[in-house]
């Protein structure tokens, strides 16, 4: 079973992130469960959504508390919310930010960790530029897609054409789309740091 | 067809293909999403010959579907928590009516101290009403037992609660099999009311009835609940002949037959405990599960036949009974007396609390130690209470108790459970 946890704030639809992904996996023919951590759904407040993937029936439902995979979709949760909680070493990290681990304070806390789960995606500025506000969920889906392999892209896409209507499908997949090629780009420039360190 | 969406729009498609004559209901969370959905079937088409009623409270909600149900047509509603408290006079009157309204309870707690979270004491709050009473364990389940109620009400002519639990189901997303209008027809006929208010052959309907015959009809409201005790395993096998699934029931055994250590519960945290099954039976322990499908009826003789063989029984529920501990234990150990068994009441998930595994691991563990208390608070934080009782002790004006205790937890933003 694969876990994710999405960290967010109201109104960031961390809540929709975790039901396309859950849907996208459905597609791949996987068996998902997605669902928020209740409450706290105010504009601006810290929202918490799960995501679990597996090859036979989840009958599991107790929120995620060891991650395989966190998507971070505020930095500025970094030091409110303990948002590292239970994430398993080595596990994937996906930031919506245009800094870097070691600008965001975390270079101690991921010191250890293989560089191509370390990811960072400017989501709200690529879903700016595509679909006109500042929505980062589905570009951080697609990133998700590149760095694990856990789903596709055409399944994001397919997830993305499920949710919404279709200018703005048409908009997200864009953005989507170039996330998710951010994403191959920075795992290939980390193998090739990899390699050069070698 | 395979789908993966939210359990309340499972929920809403399995209630527009029953052909439901008339919805009524009032918003409440968690409940929302369910009628919301509906509502939109209707204006769009893709429900017919339905009309939506929106009402200005649960207690209209309920009154509507008792008019509109005594008119012979097929009636819905859903509500949660508060909502079910507010209508509780015409809920009663619904059963005692013999009106069968199927009606979806997205189990959510009770105030004061006002909370939307998951728990069972709404729908238990309700469980002499005269309804019947089923708890699904899966979206799947849930979307399955609309089409099963809406049969067994009619049949009996008894309403119907499905209760699922609140967001844990409602807002979940998870993979569902939506069957077709053809498999629903097939199942669930017209409804054929035995009572009907129509002005070409008028009846009056609500008798005020004395000491003379009281006691008689409402034990035809027993007569029929015992009738859907025999009547609910016969739906289930005919719904697996049509759907292919079980679904629904009395009662559903997970590897009790060797189980010294027999966990009952209701709802979606079976699932969770069939993990923690798996799990210490790999390691040698004989635990099973018992899941409670129907709660009222109670089927106390299924209950005492999966029980009668283990040495002891945790009923773990959720929902609290203040004063003595357990409700769905009551019931349990009615259906164990004479049984020497030993039997614990563990009261968890009250308002949201998360049930772990891990939680779950430690306690099985405990009861198997012959360590477990007759009453246990599952993960309750004593220091909280304590501190509380402390000041209650010392100090006159104690304030508030939930604000109180609210700042002894301090800041809750940063959780994930």
């Amino acid at each position: 079973m694969f876990q994710v946890r999405i960290h967010g704030r109201g109104g960031q639809g961390v809540v929709t992130a975790a039901e396309m992904l859950s849907i996208a996996a459905f597609e791949e023919g996987r068996h998902a469960q997605a669902f928020p951590s209740f409450g706290s759904e105010r504009t601006g407040a810290p929202v918490v959504a799960f995501c679990r993937i597996a090859d036979q029936e989840i009958r599991l439902r107790e929120p995620i508390m060891e991650p395989d995979a966190l998507i971070i979709q505020d930095p500025t949760l970094l030091f409110q919310v303990d948002v590292f909680s239970g994430l398993k070493k080595g596990g994937y990290i996906l930031i919506n930010t245009s800094r870097s681990f070691t600008d965001l304070g975390l270079a101690d806390f991921v010191r250890d960790w293989p560089e191509e789960r370390l990811l960072t995606v400017p989501a709200t500025d690529l879903s700016r530029k595509h679909v006109g506000r500042p929505m980062p969920n589905v570009p951080l889906l697609a990133g998700f897609a590149a760095a694990s392999g856990i789903i596709r892209l055409e399944s994001v896409i397919k997830a993305i054409n499920t949710k919404f209507s279709e200018k703005i499908a048409r908009n997200n997949i864009a953005a989507a789309t170039e996330a998710y090629q951010f994403v191959t780009d920075e795992i290939a420039g980390a193998s090739h740091q990899e390699a050069a360190h070698a | 067809m395979l789908k993966q969406t939210e359990g309340s729009h499972a929920v809403a498609e399995a209630v527009g293909l029953c052909r439901p004559e008339v919805i009524c209901a009032y918003p409440i969370s968690p409940q929302t999403h369910i009628v919301e959905g509906l509502g939109e079937m209707v204006k769009s088409g893709e429900v017919t010959d339905c009309e939506f009623i929106n009402v200005e409270s649960e207690f209209a909600a309920m009154s509507v579907a008792i008019g509109s149900s005594a008119t012979g047509a097929r009636t819905y509603t859903a509500t949660a928590s508060q909502g079910i408290l507010f209508m509780c006079e015409a809920v009663y009157n619904a059963s005692g009516l013999g009106l069968p309204i199927v009606m979806t309870v997205a189990n959510r707690a009770i105030g004061a101290p006002i909370n939307i979270w998951n728990d069972h004491t709404d729908a238990l709050s309700q469980r002499d009403s005269g309804w019947i009473q089923l708890f699904a364990e899966t979206n799947q389940e849930a979307l399955d037992l609309h089409i099963l109620a809406f049969k067994l009400a009619e049949e009996v002519s008894l309403p119907v609660m499905v209760c699922m639990d609140g967001f844990i189901l409602t807002h979940a997303y998870e993979r569902v099999d939506v069957p077709t209008q053809e498999q629903v027809d097939a199942f669930l006929p017209p409804y054929e009311p035995r009572q009907a208010l129509d002005p070409t052959d008028p009846v009056s309907i609500g008798a005020m009835v004395g000491p003379e015959a009281f006691s008689e009809v409402r034990y035809l409201a027993h007569a029929k609940q015992m009738q859907a005790l025999e009547l609910i395993p016969k739906l289930a096998a005919q719904f697996k002949t049509i759907f292919g699934r079980d679904s629904g029931g009395l009662t559903h055994s997970y590897l009790t037959d060797d189980a010294e250590t027999i966990v009952v519960a209701m709802g979606s945290i079976l699932g969770t405990i069939k993990d923690v099954v798996d799990e210490m039976r790999q390691a040698g322990e004989k635990i099973g599960v018992l899941g409670i499908s129907s709660y009222r009826p109670f089927p106390l003789d299924n209950v005492r036949a999966a029980l009668q063989n283990a040495k002891r029984v945790v009923v773990l529920e959720k929902s609290l009974a203040v004063g003595i501990g357990g409700v769905v234990s009551t019931d349990v150990r009615m259906a164990m007396s004479g049984l020497q068994l030993e039997g614990h009441t563990v009261v968890a998930g009250l308002g949201g609390r998360a049930i772990t595994m891990k939680s779950l691991h430690a306690l099985f563990a405990k009861a198997i130690r012959g360590e477990l208390e007759r009453l246990t608070f599952l993960d309750l934080d004593w220091d909280v209470v304590n501190k509380q009782l402390e000041r209650e002790r010392t100090t006159r004006r104690s304030g508030p108790a939930a604000e109180s205790m609210l700042r002894d937890v301090g800041v809750v933003a940063a959780r994930i459970g």
